[in-house]
C-alpha cells in the first residue's frame, strides 16, 4: 500500500496538485492471510514426500472422495515417477475396487465393470445437478484445486514471491481452510473462506483416519498430508519440472559466461 | 545504410543461384555487413530478443495446437491433457504461457528505449508506426490466447473485453453479437478466437519483416541520438559485433524466462483460470493479464463506458502520433534534462496504473487511476509538445565517433 501513494505523490507534484496524497485507500475487508507452511516440494530442489502423498491419498479416499471428484487423475498416475510411489500391483488392486461405467456393449447397453489402471477416478456424483440436489452446493473437483486457489500477498510481497520462489499459495490456503473451522457452534463457519460461510462442514476430526506409520492422527497432520496430495494431483510433473529447470538454468548460465567472454574478446579492440 | 552488393558467392552453384534469386546477398547485407552504430547499449538487444520470442511462441503454439481442442466442452480438459499426458507437454505449455509475458516484458522495454532515446523521430516515423501496429496485433493475439484454456478468467475476461464494443453508439450491440457469433461468449467465440490466435502471429511476422526493412533503410538510432555520418568511424559490421552482443543478451533473457517456466510457472497467471469456465458463476474480481493492466486501469478510471473505451484505445493509438507530438530537435533524453525527468515519471505512472488495474475499482484507487490517466495523456499531449519549445538541451555530440571518444575519455579520466 506504500508504493501507489509514492507514485501518486510524484504524479501529484508533477500536476501541481498538492494535498491529494493523504487520501485513505479503503482497507480491504479480506479474510486473514493463510500462514506459510513448510513443504517438501517447495523451492528449486523440492520433491514430494512419498509417504506423505500416500497418507494424503488415504484421506482423499476415506474422507474427501465422498463428495469431491478427482477426475483428471488416472489410477496409473499413482504409480508414476514423482508421485505417491504405489507399485503397479497395488494400483491394479486399487483400481479393481472401483466400479466403472462402460459401454455400450454389443447389445447396445451400458454396463459396470471393475476399474483398470488406465481408468480415471470416478466422480461421486454423475453431474453437478445431482450434487447440488443432495448437498445444496457443488463440491469442486479436486484435481486442480491446489493451483485453482490462492490468496493475495499484497504489495510488495507479491513482487518478491517469484524471486524467493514462493508458489505454494494454493496449498497454504487449503491447509489453513481445513484448520479454519474455529466456531464450535457453527460447522459452516470458516476463518479463511471468503465470506466465512462455507458449504462444506468441518470434514476432519482427530483420529478419524487411521495412520499405520506412526504419524500423529491429528487434524493438522491430516490437513497437511491431504494438501500435499492435492499439490501432486494438480501438478504431477512438479519434480521433473524442477529437476529439468536446474539443468536448463545451469546450462544457460554456463552458456552466458562463454558468450560474455567471447563478446568481450571481440569488442576488445574497437572503441565503443 | 544497408550494406548490400558486397556479397560475392564463392562457388559456381552460389553464383548460379545468386543471379536468379539474390537472397544470400540480402541476408549477407542485412545481418553480416550491415553497419551498426558502435555506441549501442544493451537496450538495443531487445529487437533480437523479440524476434526470438515470436519464433518461440509460433513453434510452441503450433505444437500445442496439435493437442488442443477448441470446443467449450473439451478445451479445458485438452489443456490438462497436454499438462499430464502429452510427453513434455507441460514444458511446452508453460513456455508458451510464460512466453507471452516475456514477449510483453521485452516489447515494453523495447518501446521505452525508443521513447527515451527518441527513436520515433525523423527519419524513423514509419518504423515506429509499424512497431505500434505490431504491438496492437500482439495485444489482440495475447488476449485471444488467454481465452483458449477456457478457464474462469478466460471466459470472464473475454466477456468483459468483448462487451466494450457494445459501448459504440448505434451499432455497438450488433458488433458485439457479430464478434461473439451469438448472444454471449460461447463455442463460436472460442472457435474464432482459436482461428485468429493462430493467424495473427503470422501477420505479426509480416509486419516485423516490414519493421526490419524500414530499420535497414534508416539505420538504427543510438544513445547519442545523432545520425551516422561516417560509416567507417561511426559503425561496426553487424557480424560479429552485434551478433555476439545480441546473443549474450538473449542467453541472459532466457535465464530469466526459464526461471519462470521451471520455478514459478503460474506466477504470471491467475489461479481462477484453473477452474473451468462457468457462465453462471462470476469471479469476485475479473482481472486481465498483467500486460493489459495499465490500459484496464485507464478504462475504469473514466466514469462513462464509451469514454473509458475511447480512452483505453486512445492510450495505444496516441503512440502512433509521437513523431509529431514531440517538438524537440534533440533525440536522446541523455541531452534533455527536463524530458528525462518527465520520462521517468511517465514510467512510474505506467507502473502505478498497472498496479491499480489489478485492484478493485473503488475509493482511493479510482482517484489515483484518474490522476495517473491524466498524466499518461498529459505527457503526450501537453508535456511533449511544450518541452520542445521551452527546454534547453545540453550540447549534442557532433557524431557517434565523437560521443564514443568523449565517453572513453571520461572513463579514462575516472580511472587515472
Amino acid at each position: 500500500m506504500v508504493q501507489p501513494k509514492k507514485i501518486l505523490l510524484s504524479a501529484a507534484l508533477v500536476l501541481g496538485l498538492a494535498g491529494i496524497a493523504d487520501f485513505a485507500i479503503a482497507a480491504d475487508a479480506h479474510a486473514p492471510a493463510p500462514e506459510r507452511q513448510s513443504w517438501s516440494f517447495a523451492g528449486p530442489f523440492g520433491s514430494f514426500d512419498q509417504a506423505q502423498l500416500q497418507r494424503g491419498f488415504k484421506i482423499y479416499r476415506e474422507v474427501c472422495a465422498n463428495c469431491h471428484g478427482l477426475s483428471k487423475i488416472a489410477f496409473r498416475n499413482l504409480a508414476e515417477e514423482g508421485g505417491p510411489g504405489f507399485s503397479e500391483a497395488q494400483v491394479k488392486a486399487l483400481a479393481a475396487e472401483y466400479k466403472i461405467k462402460d459401454g455400450p456393449n454389443d447389445q447396445g447397453e451400458m454396463f459396470e465393470r471393475a476399474g483398470r489402471a488406465s481408468d480415471r477416478f470416478p466422480s461421486p456424483f454423475p453431474n453437478p445437478e445431482t450434487a447440488r440436489a443432495s448437498l445444496g452446493a457443488v463440491p469442486p473437483d479436486m484435481s486442480l484445486l491446489a493451483k485453482a486457489r490462492s490468496y493475495s500477498r499484497g504489495f510488495p510481497l507479491f513482487l518478491i514471491d517469484p524471486i524467493i520462489q514462493y508458489q505454494e499459495h494454493g496449498v497454504d490456503y487449503i491447509y489453513a481452510l481445513l484448520n479454519g473451522y474455529s466456531k464450535k457452534d457453527d460447522a459452516n463457519w470458516n476463518d479463511y473462506f471468503p465470506g466465512n460461510k462455507i458449504g462444506m462442514p468441518n470434514p476432519l476430526a482427530d483420529g478419524q483416519v487411521e495412520y499405520t506409520d506412526g504419524t500423529p492422527a491429528t487434524v493438522k497432520q491430516y490437513a497437511k498430508d491431504v494438501s500435499a496430495f492435492l499439490m501432486w494431483a494438480a501438478e504431477p510433473k512438479l519434480e521433473t519440472r524442477k529437476k529439468t529447470g536446474f539443468r536448463v538454468i545451469a546450462f544457460l548460465i554456463l552458456l552466458a559466461g562463454l558468450t560474455y567472454f567471447t563478446k568481450k574478446k571481440i569488442w576488445a579492440n574497437v572503441a565503443h | 545504410m544497408s550494406g548490400h552488393s558486397t556479397y560475392v558467392p564463392k562457388s559456381a552453384l552460389g553464383r548460379w543461384f545468386e543471379s536468379r534469386l539474390p537472397i544470400m546477398g540480402l541476408i549477407h547485407g542485412s545481418f553480416v555487413v550491415y553497419p551498426v552504430p558502435r555506441n549501442l547499449n544493451y537496450f538495443w538487444t531487445f529487437g533480437g530478443i523479440l524476434s526470438f520470442m515470436l519464433v518461440c511462441q509460433i513453434v510452441t503454439g503450433v505444437v500445442l495446437a496439435m493437442h488442443y481442442t477448441a470446443h467449450v466442452d473439451y478445451a479445458f480438459a485438452s489443456v490438462e491433457y497436454i499438462m499430464r499426458d502429452v510427453n513434455w507437454g507441460w514444458v511446452i505449455r508453460y513456455t508458451h504461457a510464460n512466453g507471452a509475458s516475456m514477449f510483453f516484458i521485452a516489447v515494453y522495454l523495447h518501446m521505452l528505449r525508443g521513447l527515451y532515446y527518441g527513436s520515433y523521430k525523423a527519419p524513423r516515423e514509419v518504423l515506429w508506426i509499424l512497431g505500434v501496429i505490431i504491438y496492437l496485433l500482439m495485444m489482440a493475439t495475447g488476449f485471444m490466447g488467454y481465452v483458449l484454456p477456457w478457464g474462469q478468467m478466460s471466459f470472464w475476461g473475454a466477456t468483459v473485453i468483448t462487451n466494450l464494443f457494445s459501448a459504440i453508439p448505434l451499432v455497438g450491440d450488433a458488433i458485439t453479437t457479430w464478434l461473439w457469433g451469438g448472444y454471449s461468449v460461447d463455442n463460436p467465440t472460442l472457435n474464432r478466437f482459436f482461428s485468429l490466435h493462430y493467424l495473427l502471429p503470422f501477420m505479426i511476422a509480416a509486419v516485423v519483416a516490414l519493421h526490419v526493412w524500414a530499420l535497414h533503410v534508416t539505420g538504427q538510432n543510438n544513445p547519442a541520438g545523432v545520425e551516422v555520418k561516417n560509416v567507417e568511424r561511426d559503425t561496426l559490421p553487424f557480424t560479429p559485433y552485434a551478433t555476439v552482443k545480441d546473443g549474450f543478451a538473449l542467453v541472459c533473457f532466457l535465464i530469466f524466462f526459464s526461471w519462470f517456466v521451471f520455478y514459478s510457472p503460474n506466477y504470471l497467471g491467475h489461479a481462477d483460470n484453473y477452474i473451468e469456465a462457468n457462465p453462471l458463476v462470476t469471479p469476485a474480481h475479473i482481472v486481465p493479464e498483467w500486460y493489459y493492466l495499465p490500459f484496464y486501469a485507464i478504462l475504469r478510471a473514466i466514469p462513462s463506458k464509451l469514454g473509458g473505451v475511447v480512452a483505453m484505445f486512445g492510450a495505444i493509438v496516441i503512440l502512433a502520433f509521437l513523431p509529431w507530438l514531440d517538438t524537440s530537435r534533440v533525440k536522446s533524453a541523455a541531452f534533455r534534462p527536463l524530458y528525462k525527468f518527465f520520462f521517468w515519471v511517465f514510467v512510474a505512472a505506467c507502473l502505478g496504473l498497472g498496479y491499480l488495474g489489478s485492484q478493485p475499482p473503488d475509493g482511493g484507487y479510482v482517484i489515483a487511476a484518474r490522476l495517473l490517466t491524466l498524466y499518461y495523456f498529459g505527457f503526450f499531449i501537453i508535456i511533449m509538445p511544450l518541452l520542445g519549445l521551452f527546454e534547453t538541451p545540453k550540447p549534442v555530440p557532433a557524431s557517434i565517433a565523437d560521443a564514443v571518444l568523449a565517453k572513453n575519455n571520461s572513463h579514462a579520466q575516472a580511472h587515472s
